[in-house]
């Protein structure tokens, strides 16, 4: 049965590392269009400061410890909303998995359910508000769907992340109205959430490391 | 005497809060947490822990936010430093935090303050 344990688990989390500071130009292009403009260069900060959090941080086998210590980093870090709402994701996510050595499929859908539970809260926003959410919230509910029929992990998050795809592709259609993209109203209309997207990423890479 | 933090996305915008506030309290007991730690734009952590040990007493600590993530950021501040007494304002950031400096030399608990603060979003500018 396939696990994430929490070396495999550090290992994905370098790689997130990596990928965000390779997407980072093209999440700043989507966020100037919208928001602030900070999305990428505020991401890529904050998990190179994970990285590195990581690679200083004495072997624990606590999967829960290592999620928590991602949230806490990305936190004290970002500097913009991703930060908040990441940061408690993690957090969350840590809370629920916390003294479980390895996460098999159950332990990894129980994780993200309190991570995107933690997002709603952070950012008291539901899902078709143009947000992170509604990538989070189709690949949870993939994710769940995937897990009770028996798939396993990795096949699991691959039907994740086709879910979460689609739910990038909807925020182009609705306005926004969290968020500093409501501001714009319909002129946000077109355009690909930032926030959705680095999620889909996050995800993609996920379930490339598994 | 309440303490007051001042929470922007940008150093110079809280700066100017503060500054504009300490017009008519100079006494007041209030402070800037805006921008990350480089000056650049943003909202810190670290910044915002720092501000409120800064002015904290057991009179509790009043914190007004632009927006976004400086809201978000003050909230998860707030919740590691459960048994403190600290209130998030809910006005308008330049008129707020000049009644709550106001209030707060005045000696006004924080509930008070809270509710005079709140009132500032009902303020008109210009008369009909």
């Amino acid at each position: 049965m396939m696990t994430l344990d929490s070396k495999k688990m550090i290992k994905i989390f370098n790689n997130i590392a990596s990928k965000v500071e390779e997407e980072k130009a093209f999440l700043t292009e989507l966020d100037t269009a919208i928001g602030d403009g900070d999305h990428g260069i505020n991401l890529a900060r904050g998990f190179h400061a994970v990285a590195e959090k990581l690679s200083q941080m004495e072997e624990d086998d606590d999967t829960g410890s290592v999620l928590k210590t991602v949230g806490m980093q990305l936190v004290s870090t970002v500097g913009g909303a991703s930060g908040p709402l990441y940061g408690t994701a993690f957090m969350k996510a840590g809370a629920v998995s916390k003294g479980k050595r390895e996460l098999d499929a159950v332990g990894f859908l129980a994780a993200f359910e309190a991570a995107v539970d933690g997002v709603k809260m952070r950012g008291k926003a539901v899902p078709g508000e143009k947000t992170m959410l509604d990538a989070l919230c189709p690949a949870c509910d993939a994710l769940k769907i995937s897990i009770a029929g028996g798939d396993d992990l990795k096949t699991a998050v691959w039907k994740a992340v086709e879910a979460a795809e689609k739910g990038v592709a909807f925020t182009k259609t609705i306005i926004a109205t969290k968020g500093r993209a409501s501001y714009l109203g319909e002129r946000s209309l077109g355009h690909q959430d930032p926030g959705a997207t680095s999620s889909l990423l996050m995800l993609r890479v996920i379930a490339e490391s598994l | 005497m309440v303490g007051i933090v001042v929470v922007s996305h940008s150093q110079k915008l809280a700066e100017g809060v503060v500054e504009v506030s300490r017009m008519m309290a100079s006494n007041a007991r209030i402070v800037a947490a805006g921008g990350l730690d480089d000056g650049s734009t943003g909202t810190s952590f670290a910044k915002i822990s720092r501000a409120i040990d800064a002015v904290y007493s057991e009179d509790g600590v009043a914190v007004l936010m632009d927006m976004g993530s400086a809201v978000m950021t003050t909230e998860m501040v707030i919740e590691s430093m459960e048994d403190r007494r600290i209130r998030m304002f809910d006005c308008p950031l330049v008129e707020g935090a000049v009644v709550a400096a106001l209030e707060a030399v005045m000696g006004s608990p924080l509930e008070v303050i809270e509710a005079k603060a709140s009132e500032a979003r009902l303020t008109k500018k210009i008369m009909e």
